[in-house]
């Protein structure tokens, strides 16, 4: 069943909770939105929907830019917090080329280790040598470009492609 | 207890020092900070309050500690009902230990508001499923999981567990090939006489002495037909071997796979797997069987020859064999290109087999979207990226074998040019700068077939690695070291606050639910509510992330998987048929089941009519996905399959949503037959087909939300009744399915 995106007006807010609170163009309240890109990976700001706490759509926004300044900053605050895909810059080392391997890694968002447990735990992203790395436990990497990383990573990388 | 001493390594400063008779009771270490950056902190629990390196809360009786955990990253939230105080982050390797915390919060802050001590904290038990660790153990015997011990580089020597079967045989096959060596080795040596003391006499003048001719040349001779024999019997012999190990290789990766859990099928592609356990193990045997002789042969060649050079003469000997160590650093430096080059071939003629693979099955879908040239497309680009890699390998590949070949003929030229040195200045005979150049054009011509070894070495490698990839592959859903045995079940199932999580994907939240024998359980809910899942956590397809699964007081942990699968019978949405009869079919999980047995089976799945009208009965062929049979007839065979095991346990997931109203409807009221005597949990879209159920299990989002029986639910007007009466709108506006509506009426009367 497809029901027509829901684009009207509508205000967020946040509560003592943390939460951020809708009210839509019904004017009902609902507590616990959170937004979540639609193509999280190959055009993370072109539609972002605002999920209730019951994972029902509430609202579709094709673009940030459309909103008010106070919707906006709330939206990309909940979207920071939400979102953890910390973006290798170096590899720095691998405990061994079979896997499961535990990887050093320096990221956007501070060094740390990953562990592969598979070599098809590496995504091929659409973009050019943009890869994406599940770890063993749950997170996700990124590659933006893995032409653009030095040699050395791509050196260690080359031997898990 | 009381000081900080207990906290982990370079963490014992972290902290504030505590008051006066204040206990340290938990602590966390987080390896996130509030920007979602890779950071260490600390966040203790005492038994007055929360505490970190900075600030601290009051453990107050409105307290509240929550967790929630997204996308792989774990929140621990504090609140005091009205306002939220803190919010701490860490990545889910670390939730168990936050769950503990959590926990041990909520006892703190319970006994506080009780004025009643806090409960003694039960016997160590394990953080993730809470079952109680023995005390000689330091880790909970279920959960411990080796996540990372990567297999050893040395794969090839790890294939001798498959060759010490037959080592006997490859004794006898080394010997052989030492002798056959040996025999080859002749002939040159008989060259030397054969110059020096006969044609070179005869050149100065001498007459030939034919008996000595003849001695030698019926040497030369028997030598070559020595060889021949010997060279066939280690052959034949060796290659034997090698096919029983090739054999052996691939029946236990096989069944090793097998055994893996859902989570490795659900994480491999097809192609891939086949690609694995057809050619790679393939690869391996020939290698065993060709190139693993040849390079012992060449070895034992090489050794030899140089014995015998030495023997003859010491000086000319080691200009012979200079370019040997470049040619072995050569081979070193080449060796890990290769390797890397070759485990990359390898996965990219997975990926060729994985489109493969992933059309054929789909093929009906692909041509009704008319998707021929793209898919097409798919496998030129898969096949190019093959022949890229390919290429790039053999830029050094190529250049690799040439190299050999001109250092040898460098080798060659070397050796006339200090040998006929050494014949001018009378250091040797003719006789034996020809046998030298005769050793050595055999000794050479080995060692360019040996450099040859590193590539087939190398390829065996890494398919190796790729076999032991599957076998060092432990399945998540272990069967425990000592199973218990399992009681006689009654079908009793017990699911204890049961977590479960998909990756990062948290799907189960918490499900509390005691089934009683015999009972029948209906699952409802919306799809992707999680009901599935539960029953995959039931049948054991996967384990449970936190909490526990007992049938008559055993967890699910703790007995063998298959010795518990036995009792379970199982219905899916899309039943699979496997290449065979129809009886065969039928008899899948009882293969010795008698006909009559078989034949009631389908009578109680109302199978047996339309079975019969089959050209054979029940002897006709069904097509790998059962091609020739409608969806409602595949599903009632798999419904007969499930039931003629007898299981004490019976599960239907959306078993009939595939068929029509009608079939349903025969399916019903079979239904009446089936559940009695066994515990039967079915899920069913359509709620008419729950209406014999005992009690109706609501669940919403990974949550159970209602259980109750129908009359109950309706009335409560919540989650079931909205269902229903979504069902009932849509029939009523559906005046073909007339047929259903009756049923609806049915119920509800
Ligand atoms: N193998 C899987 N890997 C990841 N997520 C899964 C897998 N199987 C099911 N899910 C997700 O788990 C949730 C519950 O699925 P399921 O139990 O099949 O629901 P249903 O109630 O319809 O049977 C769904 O959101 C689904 O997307
Ligand atoms: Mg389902």
């Amino acid at each position: 069943m497809s029901r027509a995106p829901i684009t009207g007006s509508f205000s967020l807010t946040r509560n003592l909770m943390g939460q951020l609170v809708f009210v839509g163009a019904d004017g009902t309240a609902h507590e616990g939105v959170t937004p979540v890109r639609a193509f999280a990976l190959t055009a993370p700001d072109a539609g972002i929907s605002l999920m209730s706490s019951e994972s029902k759509e509430l609202q579709w926004i094709d673009s940030l830019d459309s909103l008010p300044e106070n919707e906006r900053h709330l939206i990309t605050e909940a979207l920071a917090q939400h979102e953890f895909m910390p973006i290798i810059r170096r590899i720095l080392s691998v405990s061994s080329f079979a896997t499961p391997s535990t990887w050093q890694v320096e990221t956007d968002r501070g060094a740390t280790a990953l562990i592969l447990k598979s070599e098809d735990d590496i995504r091929r992203l659409k973009s050019p040598g943009g890869l994406l790395i599940a770890d063993g436990n749950g997170l996700h990497f990124m590659i933006r470009d893995r032409r653009d990383l030095d040699a050395h990573s791509q050196r260690i990388l080359k031997r898990f492609l | 207890m009381t000081a900080t001493d207990t906290l982990p390594e370079g963490w014992q400063t972290a902290l504030p020092p505590l008051n006066a008779g204040e206990i340290l009771l938990a602590w966390l270490e987080l390896d996130l900070d509030a920007n979602l950056n890779f950071r260490t902190s600390l966040v203790a629990l005492t038994n007055q309050r929360i505490l970190t390196a900075t600030e601290s809360w009051p453990l107050t009786a409105t307290a509240h500690l929550h967790h929630v955990d997204h996308a792989g990253v774990g929140m621990l939230e504090l609140d005091d009902g009205e306002k939220l105080l803190a919010r701490w982050r860490y990545t889910l390797g670390r939730n168990p230990a936050a769950l503990q915390f959590e926990r041990e919060f909520n006892r703190q802050r319970d006994s506080q508001a009780s004025g009643l001590p806090p409960p003694a904290p039960v016997a160590a038990s394990c953080p993730i499923c809470q079952l109680p660790i023995p005390a000689d153990e330091e880790d909970c015997p279920n959960c411990a999981r080796e996540l990372h011990t990567p297999p050893s580089t040395w794969t090839l020597l790890r294939l001798w567990r498959f060759a010490q079967p037959y080592k006997g045989m490859l004794l006898a096959g080394f010997l052989l090939t030492l002798a056959a060596t040996a025999a080859t080795l002749v002939p040159p040596y008989l060259t030397m006489p054969l110059m020096d003391e006969v044609l070179i006499p005869y050149q100065n003048g001498k007459p030939i002495d034919t008996t000595k001719v003849a001695w030698l040349l019926s040497g030369l001779l028997g030598a070559a037909v020595f060889a021949w024999a010997l060279g066939w019997a280690r052959t034949y012999i060796l290659a034997l071997v090698s096919e029983r190990i090739g054999a052996d290789l691939r029946t236990a990766t096989y069944e090793h796979l097998l055994k893996l859990s859902l989570e490795y099928f659900g994480g491999k592609r097809t192609g891939d797997l086949l690609a694995r356990i057809g050619t790679e193990t393939d690869r391996i045997n020939v290698f065993l069987s060709l190139h693993l002789l040849d390079f012992a042969t060449d070895i034992l060649m090489i050794t030899m020859t140089a014995v015998i050079l030495f023997t003859i003469n010491p000086w000319l000997a080691l200009v012979t064999l200079i370019p040997l160590p470049i040619i072995g650093w050569l081979i070193h430096m080449v060796r890990d290109k290769l390797r890397t080059g070759f485990e990359q071939i390898d996965r990219v003629w997975a990926e060729v087999t994985s489109v493969l693979a992933d059309t054929i099955p789909g093929i009906r879908v692909v041509k009704a979207f008319a998707q021929e040239a793209r898919e097409a497309q798919r496998f030129r680009e898969a096949n190019k990226h093959n022949l890229e890699v390919n290429d790039r390998l053999n830029r050094v590949w190529s250049l690799f074998a040439p190299t050999v070949g001109l250092l040898t003929e460098i080798g060659v030229l070397v050796v006339w040019i200090f040998g006929i040195w050494l014949i001018a200045h009378d250091r040797i005979t003719v006789g034996v700068l020809t046998a030298f150049l005769a050793y050595i054009s055999r000794f050479y011509m080995r060692l360019d077939s040996m450099s040859r070894i590193v590539s087939t070495t190398q390829k065996a490698a890494a398919g190796a690695k790729r076999i032991f990839d599957i076998l060092d592959h432990v399945s998540s859903v272990p069967d425990p070291v000592k199973p218990v045995a399992l009681p006689p079940l009654k079908g009793g199932i017990k699911i204890e606050n049961v977590h479960f999580r998909y990756g990062n994907r948290a799907i189960l939240r918490g499900i509390d639910l005691d089934i009683q024998p015999g009972e029948m359980i209906g699952l409802v809910g919306h799809s992707g509510s999680g009901k599935s899942t539960l029953v995959n956590l039931i049948c054991r397809f996967y384990d449970v992330s936190e909490g526990g699964i007992r049938v008559e007081g055993v967890d699910l942990r703790s007995v063998a998987v298959a010795d518990y699968r036995k009792h379970i019978g199982l219905v899916l949405q899309e039943p699979f048929l496997f290449f065979g009869t129809i009886a065969e079919n039928i008899a899948y999980g009882k293969p010795d089941a008698t006909r009559a047995e078989i034949v009631a089976a389908a009578r109680a799945a109302h199978a047996h009519e339309f079975i019969l009208r089959q050209p054979y009965g029940y002897d006709s062929l069904v097509g790998e996905r059962g091609q020739s049979l409608s969806g409602g007839e595949r599903q009632r065979i798999s419904i007969a399959r499930a039931l003629l095991i007898d299981p004490k346990i019976l599960i239907l997931d959306e078993a009939t949503s595939a068929v029509d109203t009608e079939t349903e409807y025969e399916i019903q009221s079979a239904l009446n037959n089936l559940i009695r005597g066994r515990t039967t949990i079915a899920i069913a879209h359509r709620l008419s087909t729950l209406r014999r159920a005992d009690r109706l299990v609501v669940m919403d989002r990974g949550r159970i939300v209602e259980i109750g029986n129908h009359d109950e639910l309706m009335a409560r007007e919540d989650h079931y009744y909205r269902l229903y009466m979504a069902q009932s709108k849509q029939l009523d506006e559906l005046p073909a399915l007339g047929m259903e509506a009756g049923m609806e009426n049915e119920v509800v009367a």
